[in-house]
């Protein structure tokens, strides 16, 4: 494989990081570093994306992922347009590839999406050909601009990726979260471990590559990031049988200073992608120690998904067409 | 309602049930059945007979299915019994059972009644009704069996619907004795099963979609073949999926209960990664399983646990597939690649034909106690005529069935449907470019 041509971002659409080559999440990391830059000035917007619009396609609730991507997308000067789940047509029976039909159809350039169903913006960028498609979440699929930014995070705190050992603590099995970190991690050469009740781990992850753990103390020795995923109430299905009860959860998989002063490397890097059920899954002084860097992924956040619009966009293309010209 | 006498020359009579393999003539009488099977009997043809030229031909049974949906009453939109008739003679199928999932419920005999009213005024193959076990399949009353066994049922299942209620399916299975009737089981345990909507796996995992382990399966087949047991009644597996319950059901063979097995050509021929990106065309219940799955089920249908062949011909409009994987219907059309899929399995040294043959007629039609599925004297000339040379390349587009969600879209079948007979007439004929529905007296064209 050549690795120049590896290093750019080709594709249309942000889906998964599944989908992407190692190459191409390097380079959206280093695109997005320079946004980050950006981020930290007094004028915090360029004129990059002006003229173009973005739709921010949200089919199920969620406040701090639109939020992320609307501010990210003003910085760039592109117009935005908001819709969401109540409310929308899809509330009216119009099926998903219709409803993105009728909005492509109003030439948007990008379209951000968060859908409920696994392979929701699969479809829609198979719907929609001439259209950018950034998957916000889709069901237990993936959140790739998640995935980037927890792999910002990482780089940042740590100067790399090889040799380092993430464990990754929670519902793994409903999680698109867990899916896109997975899928990233490996590509970058980390060690992946993921740590949960049985109940809430997924077939076929050893043969990944990926080391799988029931005991918290056994999952976070040596690791050099713990990253805790939020218990989604919302998304287990009712009847599922997964745990007895969140005071059980949070005593087996929840951390405390204890257990990370007993169990876990001095220097450890607490993640989590938010929100945070406090005393659930991390005890306070945990999210607020020194250990965590919550904050910094919510940050590098803005810069990952300013960075995408830019890429799928064709901003270097463009660019590079423009500098010639 | 007599036919033109007819007599099938120089081709190669294949029939497990008489054990021909050999060239021979076929002569079929004016009341539509088989009179003679044997060499050289053109000699003796009335030159008023009809003479159809088989040579080069292989002529077999016309091709038994005991599991289709015909969607007829209700939801018409999807299939209807004549487009499902179309559909089977043009894959080499004259007899076909269908389900009682349809709208009303094939659940009393005026339902079942009308059922075979429409197929006999179609014409086209013979259409048989399979009564509902429990009122509105809702896993809750017993049917009337009865009516509908009278009005022409021939076996009697809730499929599509697990019965989770062990007490009713043992008292379902008690019932059907009266009439010896199969009970067809659609095995999923719907608790273990959960909300799951593909095989659980590594695919499922790759996908975030909620997988179905085998054991939803297993459990129910090991519950059934135990109700067997209880009751004398025969459990039919249908659309057997998983390496564990081929393994039960052996042995509940073994141990001489009453149990029998069918598979459908995609669980011997594809595994769960079909699925891909979300292809909704690799989504049904059972679903789609491992490797180790498949294999089983090959080995099954070679050893004979497993009878029969069966497509669980499930047609649903691109409105029903063409949604989030989650929501899209279970269930793929099969009718028309059963065959060649078969046989692609046979071109493999997978199975031997003439076994093969025997899965897809006097398998099936033994184990509903049909008369069908065998070339004997004296039974309906239901005969499928196959060009061994000819090739069939899958185009979801242009199946006869009004749906077209079929996952080997794209794909070329080996031999091709040459000729369909239903009770002597033909029915479908390959006119050397295109397929023609109602043969030599052809009045429906294709589209």
């Amino acid at each position: 494989m050549n690795a120049s041509t590896d290093e750019h971002f080709r594709s249309k659409d942000l889906l998964g990081l599944r989908f992407l080559s190692t190459g191409e999440i390097t380079h959206i990391l280093d695109v997005a570093e320079q946004f980050r830059g950006l981020n930290l000035r007094a004028i915090k917007k360029v004129p990059t994306l002006r003229g173009k619009s973005v739709v921010h396609l949200f089919l199920e609730p969620s406040t701090r992922t639109r939020t992320s991507f609307d501010i990210a997308a003003k910085r760039l000067s592109a117009d935005t347009f908001s819709i969401s789940g109540s409310g929308s047509s899809t509330s009216k029976g119009e099926t998903l590839v219709d409803t993105a039909r009728n909005l492509a159809a109003m030439h948007p350039d990008i379209i951000v999406v968060r859908h409920r169903r696994a392979g929701g913006a699969l479809m829609l960028s198979q719907a929609l050909p001439g259209t950018c498609v950034i998957n916000a979440g889709d069901g237990a699929c993936e959140h790739p601009t998640q995935g980037l930014l927890d792999l910002l995070t990482i780089r940042r705190a740590l100067g790399g990726f090889r040799g380092r050992v993430v464990t990754i603590v929670g519902d793994i099995l409903h999680s698109r979260v867990a899916r896109s970190n997975v899928w990233g991690l490996l590509k970058v050469g980390a060690a992946v471990r993921v740590c949960g009740p049985p109940t809430l781990i997924p077939p076929g992850l050893k043969e990944l590559g990926v080391e799988v753990h029931h005991d918290l103390q056994e999952a976070i020795a040596g690791a050099d990031v713990i990253m805790a995923l939020r218990i989604q109430q919302e998304r287990i299905p009712r009847g599922g049988h997964f745990f007895p009860t969140l005071r059980e959860y949070s005593r087996l998989y929840g951390l405390n200073r204890d257990k990370l002063r007993n169990w876990a490397r001095k220097d450890v890097v607490i993640m989590h992608p938010g929100p945070v059920n406090r005393g659930v899954e991390l005890e306070p002084e945990v999210v607020d120690g020194d250990w965590s860097v919550i904050l910094d992924q919510v940050e590098n956040g803005v810069a990952v998904r300013m960075a995408s619009m830019y890429l799928v966009l064709g901003g270097e293309r463009a660019a590079a067409r423009e500098g010639r010209g | 309602m007599s036919v033109r006498p007819t007599i099938l020359v120089g081709g190669r009579v294949l029939d497990p049930d008489t054990g021909h393999d050999d060239i021979a003539d076929v002569v079929i009488d004016r009341q539509g059945r088989i009179k003679e099977v044997g060499p050289n009997l053109a000699a003796q043809a009335d030159t008023k007979w009809l003479r159809i030229d088989t040579s080069g031909k292989w002529v077999m049974p016309g091709l038994v299915d005991i599991h289709v949906h015909l969607r007829e009453p209700g939801h018409e939109y999807k299939e209807t019994i004549e487009t499902g008739s179309r559909s089977a003679v043009a894959g080499g199928f004259t007899t076909i059972a269908c389900m009682a999932n349809t709208r009303p419920v094939n659940d009393t005999g005026s339902v079942t009644r009308f059922m075979v009213e429409r197929a006999k005024a179609c014409g086209l193959a013979r259409v048989l009704p399979i009564a509902a076990l429990s009122k509105g399949l809702k896993g809750e009353s017993l049917a009337e069996i009865g009516d509908m066994i009278d009005e022409g049922a021939v076996a009697i299942s809730d499929d599509g619907m697990p019965v989770m209620d062990a007490h009713l399916m043992r008292r379902g299975l008690e019932y059907s004795r009266i009439f010896g009737v199969p009970v067809s089981v659609h095995e999923e345990d719907s608790c273990l099963a959960h909300r799951g909507c593909m095989n659980e796996g590594a695919t499922s995992t790759r996908l975030g979609l909620p997988g179905i382990p085998n054991a939803s399966e297993d459990v129910m087949v090991a519950r059934d073949i135990l109700l067997a047991e209880l009751t004398g009644g025969h459990v039919h597996v249908a659309h057997i999926s998983t390496a564990g319950s081929v393994r039960l059901v052996r042995e509940a063979q073994a141990r001489g209960l009453h149990v029998t097995a069918e598979a459908a050509p995609h669980h011997f021929m594809l595994t769960d990664e079909a699925v891909g990106d979300y292809d909704t065309n690799a989504k049904m219940a059972p679903p789609l399983r491992a490797a180790e799955d498949r294999d089983a089920i090959l080995r099954g249908l070679v050893d004979g646990t497993i009878c029969a062949i069966a497509t669980d011909h499930a047609p649903h409009p691109a409105q029903d597939k063409d949604v989030e994987f989650e929501l899209a219907a279970n269930g793929i059309v099969g009718l028309e690649t059963a065959w060649g899929l078969t046989i692609q399995r046979v071109n493999e040294g997978v199975f031997d034909l003439m076994h093969a043959i025997r899965l897809l007629t006097s398998g099936p039609s033994e184990c509903f106690g049909l008369e069908t599925g065998t070339l004997r004297v004296g039974r309906p000339a239901d005969i499928t005529i196959v060009d061994p040379s000819g090739e069939q390349p899958v185009i979801p587009a242009e199946l006869w069935s009004r749906s077209h969600n079929t996952p080997f879209g794209g794909w070329t079948l080996p031999t091709r449907i040459d000729r369909t007979l239903f009770g002597g007439r033909s029915v479908y004929v390959w006119d050397g470019e295109r397929g023609q529905i109602g043969g030599d007296t052809a009045s429906t064209r294709r589209r």
